[in-house]
Parts: structure tokens; C-alpha cells; sequence
């Protein structure tokens, strides 16, 4: 059930040394709190870095994962933490109910989500995962379980969503989920030529149940921060087709493919990815306008890729994702382009999205803009995301943890000042000595 | 058209539940029968829920064969298949010193599994369908120093489901060998396992529920093993003897 091996997050880097545990139920985990002096939880690996890394002992819940109990009239499961929300669907979708927030993909663990507080397209509309948590249970230092929601030990609760696994371990908890007619999603694209048109789509989109973009970080001059911006709505049964609208809920299982092998480290440049980008950039020109597709290629397009992080080599890459402040969206994401073009250091997997209001005090998404991207790891792109580090936090921006593995400590205090205040509550709590990743002794949290 | 219910005996073996999940996942409704069944209701709810079939719980002892017409009779209907996962690898060393622990394991690994088979058989027979699926192991297929009261047990149990499915061929009522090698499950999670000879519960429970899609005969999981096992079955027994395996 245990045994050292080299651990990462799914962004391959940093790669540790780390000794996994397997519980197979909660007397294991329970077993394992007591005697490891440090520890962290791990679901399915889906966090960029080293979230859920602990060398001493790294907590795999992911043999934690059945589903308790199901009440159709709220919609509300009961499952343990390491359910995906890949299984989520696989048995409600049939049944007409689809996750209320979801991620870019759909291999993520119940705990991870909630470690997270993960945010889909829609969080401008319906906020981060908080919104459809009802209660969780964690298990503290001393073995103890204790349930907590927004009534109940509010403390624990909004400090579990998004604290990264450092309050606890998520055991059990209970989310709402959809109700939806069909398993398919009405999907309008808009180009837009720059950063500034792409924001006034996202600004007067805002009834829109989805919506994000795709950004072009290689566009320069009058083409700076030219995106796709993609709405959607899940679709009823009319807007199918005749064949489609047979078994609305069950659209044809996609077919999968996985990437043999590490690409070498040249399949990525400045070349490849600016003509990526540009045909990528004609063909959402081309398709504009309204099509439905189904809910695994709408809200997942990397899960059809297995290992897709095979791309970057076996460096691995890094993730960059800030939100930066509403009044400062704009000044902001026209600096962090220009840093980006003028490094050439261009990322295809550039996303941008609104978000709406802050809906969980500890939290990462707030009111502004967020800007995701990745780069392959390399000295340079390491430099540049320093930089890119100073002109979020110059804009008042701050950092999605689930996606770092490098910035430092005191970039994290300058852009957040909740991190102080974490870290001494985690010490009041007992928590710091207890539960602890490669990330939290990083950043001093 | 609803699918027939599907037995498990032993529903609280890895191995069972996983063949559980194969065939819920097929959308046949579950009988899942253990010792303080009642404890096994998160694994019913997971099960129910995931695959939206009927799932139900049963107490049922293997060893209390006095019980099991009584067992039968108490089941919603009378399954389609049966799948025993019954058994306890035991320990060799105390087998060896204490003749009880050695016929403990010895009927809760084929006296019991017989018996309960017995009963079903020939309810199945008298309905003219059925499947029965028994979980035996390469163990049984030649006697060895480390695990030989456990192996003849299974030996015997192997037999006996050749004879019942030679019987029974001609009845309607089909029967599956499984000879497991390795498997992952609690009762291995201390041995240190060669990664590629191990198999994952999940991947037994897939392969029995094709094999009874497949009216197979006998299965081992994985492939391999059979290779292994007729290279083992024919060392001549003046070398096996003094090898140490």
C-alpha cells in the first residue's frame, strides 16, 4: 500500500521524490493521519505543480470513491472525495443531471475539486464549485471527522474550499447538480480582432451560461490579444437533431487518443506555435456562428488527448493563471501580452475569461479577468514568468494555486494578503504540522 | 426486458465486488451476500447509484451450509448467475502446526463453496438456465510448499466445477472456472507482487463477465498465468520437489 517514487503534478514538473499511501477506506486514512508526522492528500494529479506532493507521505485517495446517496428532488449526491467528476456524469448525465461547475477536465477528484475551488465557464454566472457544495466532511490532525457548511463551522468550510488540502482531508461531501435536458451544447464563437473587442464580448455576454476565449498570445500591434470568444448553452431536445434528439441524453461516446511519447523539446517553438495559432485563429473565423456539440468536446477538448502534457518534453511546463481586478483587466492583460509577445514565447493553450463576483472569501477567482497559459520549462520561460509575476501583482492580480509550481513565497504575499492570515490560522489550528505539500512549505503558507 | 439478477457470494471479497460492478454495469440487478451483509450498504449504495440497478444485501455464512436452502429461499428470485468469490488464503504456517486452522481453510475454500453450488446447481437445472461462475485459483493447480493446504482446497474446488459443468452441459446450466494469479486485493496488499503478473479486481471482474457473455470455460486472469501454470504443471516432480518457488 505504500512505496517511494517520483511524483508531479500534471504540469511534470517539479518531479519529487515522495512516499504514496493507498487507504483503502477511512480507518486507513485515519491510521495514516495519526502516525505520519506530515502529509498531504492527493486526488488525481490534475493540479499543475506540487499541490499534491508531500516527499514523506503523499495521501492517494483516489480507492475512496463511492458514490453514498442521491436525492432527485434537490439534486444533491453524497459521494466520498475521490470520486471523478468524469464518474459524476457517466451515471447522472443518463439520468438528466450534469455537474453545476466544472473544470477543464473532467479527471478531477471530488477532494481536488473542493481543494481548489475550481471555476468553469460559467463562473460569472453561477461562481466557483462553492456554489454547488453543500456540506463537506474533513478529517482533521487527530484523526477526527467533522462536517462543515456555510452554517455549520463556517471557518473549516470556507478555508477547506480552495486551501489546497492544508485544513484537512476531504472524506465525504454532498453537491447539487443540474438539472439538464440533453447531453449537448448550443455553441455560438465570436473573433475578435484584439484584447479590447474581445472584452466588449465578454462584457455584454454576460447572459450567457458559458463563456470563455481562447487568446492568441503571439498577436502583437493591432492583433494584440486577438481571441475566439466562445458562448454556450446547454441545448433542449429541439435544438438537436432528429437522430441525436433519439437519446438526448447519451451523445456518441468520443473516441480517444493518447500521445505515445515525450515530444522532443523542439516540436515547440515561436514557429510552430505562432502557425498554430494563426490557423487556429482562421478556422474559429471560418466556424463562427452557431453549432451544437456534445457536453465531452464543449467542456473538455484535452480530455480526448491522453497525457496531452507529453507535448512539453519531459521538462514538463509550468501554468501561469492570474485573475487581475475589473478596473485593471485591461491595462494588466495588454502588459502581460506584450511580455508574453515580446518573448516569443507564445503558449497555444491561452485561455481568457471573465469572472464574475468573488463568491468565496478564500477563493482565487474574483471580479476581473483571468489569463491562463502554459509554457514548456525551460530557464528563460522560467524568467518570464517572474516577470509576468510583477505586472499581475503591479495590476492588484493574484495567483491560482492549483496551477503554480514556482512562484515564490513572497510574490504570494504581495499579491494576496489572505495568505498571512492563512498561515496563522493554520497555526492556531494545529493544522500547519500536520498537513502539509512541497507547495505549502514553498510558499510559507 | 430486464436482465436476471446476479449472486454474489462472497460480496465482500475485491474481487466480488468488482464482478458485481461488471455486471451492474450491464444493468443487471445485484444480490450481494457476506457475513453482517448490513456493513457492505456503502458499496450497495455506490453500486445502485452509479449503474441506477436494483441492489440488495443478503447475510449468508459459506460455512453454515445447514443455512444456505434457507439462504436461497430468502432472495428476491432465483439469480441468473452466481458468482462465488468465497475464500481465505489463510496462513501456510499456522495450517501446518494446527490441523483446525488447516480444515478451516480447506472448507471455506471448497467444502462451503461446493455446497452452496450444489443448491444452486440444481435449482438451475430444474429451471434449465443459469450460470454459474466459480473463483478457484492457479494455486490449485499444483501443490507447493508455501501454500499447498490453501492450493489442495482450491485443487478440489477446481474439480468439482469440471465435474458440474460436465454434468450439467447438456442442462442448460453453464459453468465458469476462474483461476485468478495474482490479484491486488486486501488479502495481497502486504506480498510484494510482480506488477506484470498482477491483476487489477477490476479487470477480473470485466474478464468473468465476459466470459459469461462468451459461455468460456475456464478463464485465467491474467492470460499469462496459463502459460506460466503448464510450465509449472509439467515440471517432473523429482526437480519440482526440490525447488523452492
Amino acid at each position: 500500500m505504500s512505496g517511494r517514487r517520483k511524483l508531479a503534478g500534471w504540469g511534470r514538473y517539479p518531479v519529487l521524490d515522495a512516499r504514496l499511501y493507498q487507504p483503502r477506506d477511512v480507518a486507513d486514512v485515519q491510521d495514516l493521519v495519526q502516525r505520519q508526522p506530515g502529509l498531504i492528500a492527493r486526488g488525481n494529479g490534475r493540479a499543475y505543480g506540487d499541490s499534491a506532493v508531500n516527499a514523506d507521505s503523499t495521501i492517494d485517495m483516489r480507492l475512496l470513491n463511492r458514490m453514498l446517496a442521491f436525492d432527485a428532488e434537490r439534486g444533491q449526491l453524497v459521494a466520498e472525495a475521490g470520486v471523478l467528476l468524469g464518474d459524476i456524469i457517466a451515471a447522472f448525465l443518463p439520468r438528466g443531471w450534469f455537474p453545476m461547475v466544472t473544470p477543464g477536465t473532467k479527471f478531477v477528484t471530488l477532494g481536488g475539486a473542493i481543494a481548489a475551488d475550481v471555476h468553469g465557464k460559467n463562473h460569472h454566472r453561477d461562481g466557483s464549485f462553492r456554489s454547488c457544495v453543500d456540506w463537506i466532511e474533513v478529517m482533521g490532525a487527530d484523526g477526527r471527522i467533522t462536517r462543515c457548511s456555510a452554517d455549520q463551522d463556517p471557518q473549516l468550510f470556507t478555508h477547506t474550499l480552495g486551501g489546497m488540502g492544508l485544513t484537512g482531508i476531504v472524506i465525504r461531501a454532498a453537491l447539487r447538480l443540474r438539472p439538464v435536458q440533453t447531453g449537448w451544447i448550443r455553441q455560438v464563437g465570436h473573433p475578435a480582432a484584439n484584447l479590447a473587442a474581445a472584452m466588449e464580448i465578454f462584457e455584454t455576454s454576460a447572459d450567457a451560461t458559458y463563456s470563455v476565449a481562447w487568446i492568441d498570445c503571439l498577436g502583437t500591434g493591432s492583433q494584440l490579444g486577438r481571441s475566439l470568444v466562445m458562448l454556450g448553452e446547454h441545448a433542449v431536445p429541439a435544438d438537436l437533431s432528429p437522430e441525436a434528439a433519439e437519446d438526448p441524453l447519451r451523445p456518441p461516446a468520443k473516441g480517444k487518443r493518447t500521445v505515445p511519447f515525450d515530444f522532443p523539446r523542439l516540436a515547440l517553438n515561436r514557429w510552430t506555435v505562432r502557425a498554430f495559432n494563426a490557423l487556429y485563429y482562421r478556422a474559429g473565423v471560418r466556424n463562427a456562428g452557431a453549432q451544437v456539440v456534445d457536453w465531452d468536446s464543449y467542456f473538455y477538448p484535452l480530455d480526448a488527448l491522453q497525457r496531452w502534457n507529453r507535448i512539453y518534453g519531459r521538462q514538463g511546463f509550468a501554468q501561469f493563471q492570474c485573475v487581475l481586478p475589473l478596473a485593471r483587466s485591461e491595462a494588466g492583460l495588454t502588459a502581460l501580452l506584450q511580455a508574453i509577445a515580446q518573448a516569443g514565447a507564445g503558449s497555444f493553450l491561452a485561455v481568457l475569461k471573465r469572472f464574475g463576483a468573488q463568491n468565496s472569501p478564500f477563493s482565487f477567482p474574483m471580479e476581473g479577468y483571468t489569463l491562463a497559459l502554459d509554457f514548456p520549462v525551460t530557464s528563460r520561460t522560467l524568467a518570464l514568468l517572474d516577470r509576468l509575476d510583477a505586472i499581475a501583482v503591479a495590476n492588484g492580480g493574484r495567483f491560482y494555486l492549483a496551477k503554480d509550481s514556482r512562484m515564490s513565497a513572497s510574490t504570494l504575499r504581495a499579491s494576496d494578503d489572505r495568505a498571512i492570515a492563512f498561515a496563522r490560522m493554520r497555526a492556531e489550528q494545529g493544522w500547519d504540522g500536520r498537513f502539509h505539500s512541497h507547495q505549502s512549505e514553498r510558499l510559507s503558507l | 426486458m430486464t436482465k436476471p439478477s446476479v449472486l454474489i457470494l462472497g460480496g465482500r471479497s475485491d474481487i466480488g465486488l468488482a464482478t458485481a460492478r461488471a455486471f451492474a454495469a450491464q444493468g443487471h440487478p445485484i444480490r450481494l451476500a457476506a457475513r453482517q451483509s448490513a456493513l457492505l450498504d456503502p458499496e450497495r449504495a455506490d453500486i445502485a447509484l452509479r449503474h441506477d440497478v436494483d441492489v440488495t444485501l443478503h447475510d449468508f455464512d459459506v460455512l453454515a451450509t445447514d443455512s444456505h436452502a434457507a439462504f436461497l429461499d430468502s432472495l428476491p428470485d432465483l439469480p441468473g448467475i452466481a458468482v462465488c468469490a468465497v475464500g481465505a488464503g489463510g496462513d501456510q504456517e499456522e495450517s501446518e502446526r494446527d490441523s483446525d486452522a488447516a480444515v478451516q481453510v480447506m472448507r471455506t475454500n471448497f467444502e462451503g463453496p461446493a455446497a452452496i453450488f450444489t443448491q444452486l446447481a440444481n435449482r438451475f437445472e430444474t429451471r434449465g438456465s443459469g450460470t454459474l461462475v466459480g473463483i478457484s485459483s492457479v494455486a490449485g493447480e499444483r501443490g507447493r510448499a508455501t501454500n499447498y493446504v490453501y492450493g489442495s482446497a482450491k485443487a478440489g474446488y477446481t474439480a468439482f466445477l469440471s465435474g458440474l459443468r460436465n454434468r450439467l452441459a447438456s442442462k442448460g446450466v453453464h459453468v465458469v472456472t476462474v483461476l485468478p494469479g495474482f490479484v491486488a486485493t486486501r488479502m495481497t496488499r502486504d506480498m510484494d507482487l510482480p506488477a506484470a503478473l498482477t491483476a487489477q479486481p477490476a479487470e477480473v471482474g470485466a474478464a468473468i463477465a465476459k466470459a459469461v457473455a462468451r459461455r468460456k470455460d475456464v478463464i485465467y486472469t491474467r492470460p499469462v498465468w496459463r502459460l506460466i501454470m503448464m510450465i509449472i504443471r509439467n515440471i517432473p516432480e523429482k526437480i519440482f520437489k526440490g525447488m523452492r518457488l
